[in-house]
């Protein structure tokens, strides 16, 4: 993870299964919205000092029963998808708690990429954080790509070439350059900060004299 | 002529360290840790062989696990003493201000920020919790970051960021006795939705917003992450100086007066630039409830459940038919009169003295319903403390409420305070989420007068038939 020195996995391309994240109405679906970090991973697991393990956990209360019993529907625990690497959701996937737990479920289960048409900002911060990538599209191209998921395809994430590959068709998504070549690089960022260490002290001399009021 | 910038710009602008391409370092005044979102963040630093660079600019508490019962006896639940041995371990090897679970200033970390005066106006803060936007209510920039960021902010005082948009949100109109803060903070996000704030930091303004005391406005600005913006602020003005005045970490002297010289010229120049903005009129405003599991799902207490065939949205309209099935409720049927099991005062929400002392003012000389289990959880020592000078403990305890010691408690669940599967809760708390409260657990969330009015009555009320 990061905070260890260039212990991040570099990100490349990612091809596998991907699980959509479905509300359904009989014959008719849609995406999930509002996928809140606490159904991510709920509050009795954040009491681990650790960052790996919790993969087992991941969305616990959709995926097991009161019993501890696995929930059969839930589609993580459909064959086809018990190792999907990417995720499908609708909007606001992540919103709620900053829980960096969150991202380290998902990474400690096998997934590598969450598509949703929008993320909560912490979230998606804490995404990069942790090799994960969250790729932004609309609701229609994901409902598209939902279907044939369902189907038993599989999905080709490239990042260094921003392109989704879906049944010989290829979608482009848009990225920020730094978290791209963070993830690309798996980039340590303190290490980079702290290479800035000389700007650090320049502002913080300007600041003792200018806003005194806020050293302690 | 210089640029008309927001309080945000202003902000942003004094704390930018440097530019680098696509992103900004920007330095961080304060950090507020706590027991669950830091362990992790110190084992990486050990890892690296870092050092924290500014061990004084952060104040450690814990909060999250700690039990509200009686804080004599060891803690049961053995990962969260080990938790938060961890964070006080942590906190002795680093060098790092921690205050004890049994120091009479221990609380809810949002609660001590502004209580000890370690939250100034002007001042970047974060914390590793998503409630950070609290502080807002000063003029500070303050926002919630993840365990990474943690790290990142204590081994160089800053923080990577992209600057965000700027969203004004102009609340008009009086307040009344049955409309509080948090009615107001319900509106918004029933207005806005919980990603109509994503990407921007939300400025607060207009006359019901400077009318509120700080207290109120640290609820409103608590509440901001619900709406998915990164922070929410409100001009420090006169009632904002008057707050901090002589708590224990704000300068003093020489140094207080040329602070506040500069406090007063933080607030947005007329004429800045806002990419959003909405203006929300509260003289019509009732008291407000949440009835789905996502904290935009708000209705007036005297109004109906919605009726998913009547959303055009097919995501929406499946999301309403999960939230009703969850909450066990029917659709079209008014929400007043449901009947809880539950109540729960408290959280970095609604567990100020002010919040207790109106939810105290309802409950007077009432009792809780037979079948309610209603508990008061204060949100700091120094808050319970107060509460117990003016006698409100006696009012909450003679009415049949449990009165407990501070910490987060029910909000989320994480020690032994929480809901059983399918019991329903009116609660001050600020998330409505599937399980948040407990497993299967309902949660409405209410103002402090409307969680009173809710354990009085054993249903959900309406404050003003109690008023």
């Amino acid at each position: 993870m990061l905070g260890i020195l260039a212990d991040m996995e570099k990100f490349d391309t990612i091809k596998g299964i991907a699980a959509p994240m479905l509300a359904s109405d009989g014959n008719q679906f849609s995406m999930m919205i509002n996928i809140d970090t606490d159904m991510i991973i709920p509050k009795q697991f954040l009491k681990t000092i650790k960052r790996t393990g919790l993969g087992k956990s991941l969305f616990h209360e959709m995926r097991y029963d009161y019993e501890g019993n696995e929930v059969e529907n839930f589609i993580l625990n459909k064959n086809e998808y018990r190792d999907s690497k990417i995720i499908l959701a609708g909007n606001n996937f992540g919103c709620g708690s900053s829980r960096e737990h969150a991202p380290w479920a998902l990474l400690d289960f096998g997934i590598k990429v969450i598509i949703a048409p929008s993320f909560a900002d912490i979230f998606y911060n804490n995404c990069f954080k942790n090799g994960i990538l969250p790729i932004q599209l609309s609701e229609k191209v994901i409902k598209e790509i939902s279907e044939s998921a369902l189907k038993g395809n599989e999905l080709e994430v490239s990042l260094s070439k921003q392109i989704i590959l879906c049944e010989n068709k290829e979608i482009n998504f848009e990225i920020d350059p730094s978290n791209k070549n963070f993830l690309m690089e798996g980039l340590d960022d303190i290490g980079l900060t702290l290479k800035d260490t000389d700007l650090i002290d320049i502002y913080e001399k300007d600041a003792d004299d200018n806003l005194p009021w806020y050293s302690l | 002529m210089t640029e008309a910038k927001t309080i945000y710009d202003k902000i942003w602008d004094a704390h930018l360290v440097a530019d680098k391409d696509n992103y900004s370092l920007l330095y961080i005044d304060r950090h507020l840790i706590h027991e669950v979102t830091s362990p992790q963040a110190f084992e990486g630093l050990r890892m690296a062989k870092r050092i924290v660079r500014h061990p004084e600019k952060t104040l450690a508490v814990a909060d999250h696990n700690v039990p509200t019962t009686d804080r004599s006896i060891e803690i049961e639940d053995e990962e969260s003493k080990i938790q938060i041995e961890a964070l006080k371990n942590n906190c002795e090897e680093f060098g790092i201000n921690f205050i004890d679970m049994t120091d009479i200033r221990q609380g809810i970390v949002h609660i001590i920020g502004p209580e000890q005066g370690f939250t100034l106006p002007g001042s970047t803060i974060v914390c590793g919790d998503s409630h950070t936007s609290t502080h807002g209510a000063f003029g500070a920039l303050a926002h919630g970051i993840g365990t990474s960021e943690v790290e990142h902010v204590l081994a160089s005082q800053t923080l990577i960021q992209k600057k965000a948009k700027n969203f004004k949100v102009e609340i008009v109109g009086t307040l009344t006795d049955s409309i509080s803060a948090k009615d107001l903070a319900l509106s918004v996000i029933g207005a806005i939705g919980t990603a109509g704030g994503t990407g921007y930091v939300i400025e607060y303004m207009g006359n019901a917003v400077e009318s509120l005391t700080m207290e109120g406005r640290m609820t409103l600005c608590n509440l901001t992450i619900e709406a998915g913006a990164r922070a929410g602020l409100i001009a420090p003005d006169q009632k904002t100086f008057d707050y901090l005045k002589d708590r224990p970490l704000v300068p003093k002297g020489e140094i207080w007066d040329k602070a506040v010289s500069y406090w007063e010229t933080l607030p947005s120049d007329p004429g800045a630039h806002y990419d959003n903005s909405i203006k929300i009129d509260i003289d019509n405003l009732a008291p407000l409830v949440t009835w789905g599991t996502s904290p935009e799902d708000v209705v007036d207490i005297d109004g109906n459940i919605p009726k998913p065939e009547e959303i055009e949205d097919e995501a929406k309209k499946n999301a309403i038919k999960r939230s009703l099935e969850y909450m066990g409720l029917e659709a079209g049927r008014p929400i007043k009169g449901t009947k809880i099991d539950k109540v729960f005062i408290g959280s970095c929400t609604n567990g100020r003295i002010e919040d207790l002392r109106a939810a105290a003012s309802i409950v007077s000389e009432n009792k809780v319903s037979d079948h309610v289990n209603a508990i008061v959880v204060p949100g700091s020592g120094l808050v319970k403390a107060q509460a117990e000078s003016e006698g409100l403990d006696k009012i909450f305890i003679n009415a049949g409420f449990e009165w407990r010691e501070p910490g987060c408690s029910m909000c989320l669940a994480m020690n032994a305070d929480k809901l059983l599967p399918e019991e329903r809760c009116a609660s001050t708390s600020n998330r409505n989420f599937e399980g948040r409260q407990g497993r299967g657990g309902r949660t409405h969330l209410v103002s402090p007068k409307m969680a009173a009015a809710a354990a009085i009555a054993g249903c959900l009320a309406d404050v003003r038939d109690f008023s």
